[in-house]
C-alpha cells in the first residue's frame, strides 16, 4: 500500500490529471515555484511556465481570466493561496463563474477548480485561518468540496478537475504534512459521504480537519463504552443526505462538528434537514458544535479557545447519551 | 459634420457599416417600444449614438474571433452576427431566446457568433476577454478577443488587473473603451483622476489610440490597424472611442442630469446621419440610404411583433443548466 501526504496526494492527482488532458492548466501566485505551500513543487519542471503559470498578485483577475478561459475550451485549476484572499475574487466567483451556464442557457460551461487552502494553522490570526465553505453552498452553480484525508485529496480532486462545473475545493491547511494510506489513484465520485466509522450510538457528522478531531473522539468514547458513527461528509453540495439519515435512523442521535463559526455553519442545514426528515428517529436534541462568532485571533492560547477539539466533541456526544 | 476624401472610400464596405448601424439603431427603438408596453420588465441599457462602435469593431472581427460586452450590449451582439430575432425573443424573457430567456437584456450572449456574453457587473467582461485570450493562447489558436466596456468601467479593479494581465501574457485582446461621457448618471470626468482610460493603459505598456466613436470611418480604419497588430502577436491594445449616449443610461431613466441643449446638440453628431453625410456627398443614392432605414426598420417590427407571440419558457427551464454534479433537479433542497 503506498503512503504518501495530504499534499503530495493533490500533486499527485493534478500532475496525471494535467498528463492525460492538455486544456488543463494551473495558475495563481508563486506556482511556479511550488506555490506557498509546495503542493506544485517541481510541476513547472515538468509541465513548463505556460501550464503552470505564475500570475501577478491579482485574485480578481486570476479567477476572472480562469472564467474567461474555462469558457473557451480549457480547464484552468486556479490556486487562491488562502480561502481568505478568494474574498477578493467574489464577482469572479458568485456573480461569473456560478452563472454564466445558467444566464447564458446552457450556452456554456465553466470548468474550473478553485483551490482555496483554510482553516486554522500555525497562528495565522483572522485573515489567513477561516473556514467560510457555508458561503459557497449557499451559491447555485458551485460545488464545494473539503476533502480530509491524502486518498480523497487524491481522488476528490481529480473528479473535481473532471468536472464540468465550477468547484470550490477546500482544502485544510493543518493537513498539508498528514500521512495516509492511498490504496488507488482512482476518482472519487462528489456528493458521496465517506463512513470513517461505524457505531450504533451516536453519529458525528464532520469534514475536512475535523474530521480527525471527531476519530480521537470515537476513541475516547468508546474506552467509555459508547460506539459512534463518523460520517465525513467530503463534499458540502451536494452533500450525502442519504448516508446521513440512515445514519441517524439507526443511532437516533446527531451530533455535527466543523471548524467553522457555527452560527449560519453547514451544521445548520445537516440539523435542519435531519430534523425535517428524521425527526421520528430522534432520542435527543441535534447538537452542533463549531467555533463561536469571534474572528481568530493570533495569541495560542486565544486560538486554542475557538478550536473544536476531541474532548468538546466527547463532552457534547456524552450529553447526548444521557 | 464628419469630412472624409471621397476618393479614398470603400462605398461597398461602407454601406455595409451603414447598413448594420441602422439594424442596431432600429433593434434599440424596437426594444424601447417593448419597455413601453411593459414586455420588457427588466432594465434595459439603449445604445442609440453608439452604433458606429459595434459596427465598426465588429465587422472588423473574424467570426471565430470572440467578444464580451457589457450591460449595454445589444449593439455589439447583433454585430458580431446574432439573430435579432433571438435576441428580441430573449429581451421579452421567451422560449426561444438565444438562454431561453432566462438571461434578459443584460446577460444577452450567442456563442455560436463567438459572442461570450454582456455583463451586468460593470467591468467584469475584462477578466473573462483576459482570460478567453489566455485559452487561445494556450491552445495556439490565432483568434482574438474583444471586449467592449464603457468609460464607468476604467473605476473598477478590472481595468487595472485585466489590462495588466493581458500584457504581461501577451495576449491576443482587443479593448475597446466605449466612452459616452456618463457612468450611469454621473458624469465620468467629474469621478475619474489623471487623463483617463487611454493613459492608464499606456502607463501599462499597452499602446492606445483615441478616435472619434461617432465616425465610423476612423474608427473602421483604426479597428483594422490594431487588429492586425494584435493578430501579429504583439499583445493587447486599447482603442478609446469618444461617443455620446443619446438615450438615457436605462429606459426608464428620465435623464434630467443633463442639458436638453447638451443632448439636443449631441443629435447633430448622431454617427448614423455623419456616415449618410459622407455616403451622399460621395454621389450615393439617397434612395439606397433611405432603403437602408426602411428596411431596418420594416426587419425590427417583424422582429418585434414575432418576439410579442412568442410563448414563455416552460416552466421546466427554471430548474435546468445549472450545474451538473447537485443538479437541482434531483437536488434543489
Amino acid at each position: 500500500m503506498t503512503t504518501m501526504t495530504y499534499a503530495d496526494a493533490a500533486k499527485q492527482a493534478l500532475t496525471e490529471e494535467m498528463r492525460r488532458d492538455p486544456t488543463i492548466w494551473a495558475l495563481g501566485e508563486d506556482l511556479g515555484r511550488g506555490g506557498v505551500f509546495g503542493q506544485y513543487q517541481g510541476m513547472a519542471d515538468e509541465f513548463g511556465p505556460e501550464r503552470i503559470v505564475d500570475t501577478p498578485i491579482s485574485e480578481a483577475a486570476i479567477l476572472g481570466s480562469a472564467v474567461g478561459a474555462a469558457m473557451s475550451g480549457t480547464r484552468p485549476v486556479v490556486e487562491m493561496r488562502f480561502a481568505d484572499f478568494a474574498l477578493c475574487a467574489i464577482d469572479e466567483l458568485v456573480n461569473q463563474a456560478a452563472k454564466a451556464r445558467y444566464m447564458f442557457g446552457g450556452q456554456t460551461k465553466v470548468p474550473l477548480v478553485v483551490r482555496e487552502p483554510m482553516g486554522m494553522w500555525r497562528s495565522s490570526a483572522a485573515q489567513h485561518s477561516q473556514s467560510l465553505e457555508s458561503w459557497y453552498t449557499h451559491i447555485p452553480g458551485l460545488v464545494v468540496v473539503c476533502p480530509s484525508t491524502p486518498h480523497d485529496n487524491l481522488g476528490l480532486l481529480k473528479s473535481s478537475i473532471r468536472c464540468d462545473d465550477p468547484v470550490v475545493y477546500m482544502e485544510h491547511k493543518n493537513l498539508w504534512a498528514l500521512e495516509g494510506e492511498v490504496p488507488d489513484c482512482d476518482p472519487i465520485p462528489l456528493g458521496v459521504a465517506r463512513i470513517a466509522r461505524t457505531g450504533q450510538d451516536l453519529t458525528i457528522v464532520s469534514w475536512s480537519s475535523t474530521c480527525h478531531e471527531a476519530m480521537l473522539a470515537a476513541v475516547t468514547l468508546e474506552e467509555e463504552g459508547l460506539e459512534a458513527e463518523v460520517i465525513d461528509l467530503r463534499t458540502l453540495w451536494p452533500w450525502d443526505k442519504s448516508a446521513v439519515l440512515d445514519s441517524v435512523e439507526k443511532t437516533g442521535r446527531l451530533l455535527v462538528a466543523h471548524e467553522a463559526v457555527q452560527v449560519g455553519g453547514f451544521g445548520a442545514e445537516v440539523a435542519a434537514t435531519v430534523a425535517d426528515r428524521a425527526f421520528s428517529s430522534l432520542r435527543a436534541p441535534i447538537k452542533r458544535i463549531g467555533a463561536p462568532r469571534v474572528p481568530i485571533p493570533y495569541a495560542p492560547p486565544l486560538e486554542d479557545l475557538l478550536r473544536v477539539t476531541p474532548e468538546r466533541i466527547a463532552a457534547v456526544a456524552r450529553e447526548l447519551m444521557r | 459634420m464628419v469630412s472624409h476624401k471621397t476618393a479614398n472610400l470603400d462605398i461597398d464596405r461602407l454601406l455595409k457599416h451603414y447598413a448594420l448601424m441602422w439594424r442596431i439603431r432600429a433593434f434599440e427603438e424596437a426594444a424601447l417600444q417593448a419597455h413601453t408596453e411593459k414586455l420588457v420588465l427588466g432594465a434595459i441599457h439603449p445604445s442609440i449614438g453608439q452604433e458606429a462602435i459595434a459596427a465598426g469593431v465588429c465587422l472588423n472581427l473574424r467570426s471565430d474571433d470572440l467578444l464580451t460586452s457589457t450591460h449595454r450590449g445589444h449593439g455589439h451582439t447583433l454585430a458580431k452576427g446574432a439573430d435579432p430575432n433571438q435576441m428580441m425573443r430573449e429581451l421579452l424573457g421567451r422560449e426561444g431566446g438565444n438562454s431561453h430567456g432566462k438571461g434578459g437584456s443584460m446577460h444577452i450572449a450567442d456563442f455560436s457568433v463567438g459572442m461570450l456574453g454582456a455583463n451586468g457587473v460593470v467591468g467584469a467582461n475584462i477578466h473573462i476577454t483576459a482570460g478567453a485570450a489566455h485559452a487561445i493562447k494556450l491552445l495556439k489558436s490565432d483568434k482574438i478577443v474583444c471586449s467592449i466596456f464603457g468609460d464607468g468601467a476604467i473605476n473598477r479593479g478590472p481595468f487595472l488587473e485585466g489590462l495588466n494581465w493581458a500584457v504581461v501574457f501577451n495576449l491576443p485582446a482587443l479593448f475597446v473603451c466605449e466612452d459616452n461621457g456618463f457612468a450611469s448618471t454621473t458624469s465620468t470626468s467629474s469621478v475619474t483622476g489623471g487623463k483617463g482610460a487611454a493613459a492608464r493603459a499606456e502607463a501599462l505598456g499597452i499602446p492606445s489610440l483615441t478616435v472619434d466613436g461617432n465616425d465610423l470611418i476612423s474608427i473602421d480604419e483604426a479597428v483594422r490597424s490594431v487588429i492586425s497588430s494584435i493578430r501579429a502577436g504583439n499583445g493587447p491594445h486599447l482603442l478609446v472611442a469618444k461617443t455620446y449616449r443619446l438615450s438615457g443610461h436605462t429606459a426608464s431613466d428620465p435623464d434630467t442630469y443633463r442639458l436638453r441643449s447638451e443632448v439636443e446638440k449631441a443629435w447633430e453628431s448622431d454617427p448614423i446621419v455623419n456616415l449618410g453625410g459622407v455616403l451622399r456627398r460621395a454621389k450615393v443614392d439617397a434612395v439606397i440610404l433611405d432603403n437602408h432605414e426602411s428596411n431596418a426598420r420594416i426587419e425590427m417590427a417583424a422582429v418585434f411583433s414575432e418576439a410579442k407571440a412568442a410563448s414563455w419558457p416552460p416552466l421546466s427551464r427554471a430548474f435546468e443548466d445549472v450545474q451538473d454534479i447537485g443538479d437541482p433537479r434531483q437536488e434543489a433542497f
